[in-house]
């Protein structure tokens, strides 16, 4: 290949991505438009809040309890070194109301839901029934995309709330009954230790991450390609896309919410 | 009067110009079937007409409003309250019962209470012999099943236009024979242009007014279905007589 060509594949790459970028805000400005526009199918969000967040409970469950015994187990070998056991239930509060939870939960919802949420609207594309919708002068983007994206942002706080509630309590668990921590100690460091806008910071993460999510699986389901190999390709794009986007979003929030609301 | 206008419509994929300034016009009560081999842009010019798809220049009036230059969906929404549309394969909604998918246009409209949602669904499922099958899923039903739901559907809000896209594909020639005896029954539910997209010749005929045949981007003909069965064009020979030899070129 000569460099011509090399930097014409470049080019050619940097000018797809851009105009990917591109046509995903539109999408994005036409479902908040949509979203204030009649008539409003409350009983879809139902339906999405029920595919996306209870459907994802048990799931979440499982791993928010080993993620909170695991911290406890490690957090106990890091602060023994320093005789500072006592500060477990801190640091096992802050590690997964600050960071481990929103995160965690965010994957976790992306892997499960989000890969059904762009396969289910891929899938409605290749057979047609995307058109059909138009053809009976029904907005695909408001019937299809808007409940998802609204469940999407509102269920991914509330599984993150259970998630830290239940890795607490698995990290309680490990501490008193296996590192011989009093019971007494854990609580108290922990409720020292957690203020509201660690709080705060957590939700706004993953409110962000579930607006994220539902953007992003939406969007590749509505531009999926041709069949089988278009699905799935799709579907592959959405978990990495949204996995990767949350990951980055993370660190800007982390950063711009520790600097001027939690120091 | 004119219910469908397409003037001078063309469209282009890449260097492949599937559309050549096409022009036809359907009356309100006439049915046009489309005919050309596979490939040659009839659905295309299918959702060219509902607005699904722009064309490059020309346009298409559906009851005298150009869905063409609509600039927003809810534009092209207000002209498709005009349309109704079976699908190659039917294309319900495979999350609702066939009676939720029947009902679905009714419902989304607005303007009708349950009572009268149930009314029409019941009647037209009725007359269209679906009503044992009305709380099955579409996974659960043959595609012929699915195709009287999609039929009733797309019927049951009494369209000025309905588009029919191959309608017997995947079909066995009984159950295709039916779908041409419901297509002419539906006639009787309204009265309505209907286009049937189709490369199922003679067969169509029986259902149609007038038959127009797309081939290279345009019309090569058009007539009634007589005009056709006796045509002397070779294209059209060659098509209606499933020859390999001849002027169509398979690709």
């Amino acid at each position: 290949m000569n460099a011509v060509a090399i930097i014409q594949n470049i080019g050619t790459q940097v000018i797809d991505i851009n105009t990917g970028f591109g046509n995903s805000v539109i999408f994005l400005v036409r479902s908040i438009i949509s979203m204030f526009k009649r008539p409003f199918r409350f009983y879809l969000f139902l339906t999405q809040m029920l595919q996306i967040g209870v459907n994802s409970t048990i799931v979440i469950a499982l791993i928010g309890i080993f993620t909170g015994a695991v911290l406890a187990v490690q957090g106990e070998y890091t602060l023994s070194r320093f005789g500072a056991t006592g500060f477990i239930g801190s640091a096992v509060a802050l590690s997964l109301i600050r960071e481990l939870g929103p995160v965690l939960t965010a994957l976790m919802v992306i892997g499960r839901a989000g890969s059904a949420i762009t396969a289910e609207l891929g899938i409605m594309k290749i057979t047609e029934q995307v058109d059909a919708l138009k053809s009976m002068a029904v907005d695909p983007i408001k019937y299809l995309m808007v409940p998802r994206i609204l469940a999407g942002t509102i269920c991914m706080p509330l599984l993150t709330g259970l998630f830290i509630l239940i890795g607490i309590f698995g990290g309680y668990l490990v501490s008193i009954t296996l590192l011989g921590i009093s019971s007494g100690v854990f609580l108290t460091q922990m409720f020292a230790a957690v203020s509201m806008t660690d709080i705060y910071s957590g939700f706004i993460k993953a409110t962000a991450f579930g607006f994220i999510f539902g953007w992003v699986s939406c969007y590749k389901g509505h531009t999926c390609g041709f069949g089988a190999r278009g699905v799935n390709k799709a579907t592959t794009q959405s978990v990495v896309t949204s996995s990767v986007a949350i990951l980055v979003v993370d660190y800007f929030l982390t950063s711009i919410l520790t600097r001027f609301f939690l120091n | 009067m004119k219910v469908i206008s397409i003037q001078n419509v063309s469209k282009s994929f890449g260097t492949q110009h599937v559309l050549k300034n096409v022009s036809l016009d359907i009356s309100q009560g006439e049915t046009v079937a489309i005919v050309g081999p596979s490939g040659v842009g009839k659905s295309v010019l299918l959702k060219i007409i509902m607005g699904v798809m722009q064309p490059d220049s020309g346009k298409v009036e559906v009851c005298g409003e150009n869905i063409t230059i609509a600039n927003s969906e809810a534009e092209k929404n207000e002209i498709r309250e005009n349309l109704g549309m079976l699908f190659q394969s039917a294309a319900l909604l495979d999350s609702l019962t066939l009676y939720e998918n029947i009902a679905f246009p009714l419902i989304e409209k607005g303007k009708f209470s349950k009572n009268q949602i149930h009314k029409k669904v019941v009647e037209i499922a009725d007359s269209l012999s679906l009503i044992s099958n009305l709380q099955k899923l579409p996974q659960e039903v043959s595609l012929g099943m699915r195709k009287r739901a999609g039929m009733a559907r797309a019927l049951i809000t009494k369209p000025k236009v309905f588009l029919l896209d191959e309608p017997n594909t995947g079909l066995d020639p009984l159950v295709g024979q039916e779908v041409y005896e419901l297509i002419n029954l539906s006639k009787n539910l309204g009265d309505f242009a209907g286009i049937v997209v189709s490369h199922e010749l003679p067969e169509v005929f029986q259902v149609v007014d007038r038959v127009a045949m797309l081939l290279n981007g345009g019309f090569i003909a058009i007539g009634t279905p007589e005009e056709f069965a006796t045509t002397g064009e070779p294209a059209v020979k060659q098509f209606i007589e499933g020859k390999i030899d001849g002027p169509i070129r398979i690709q």
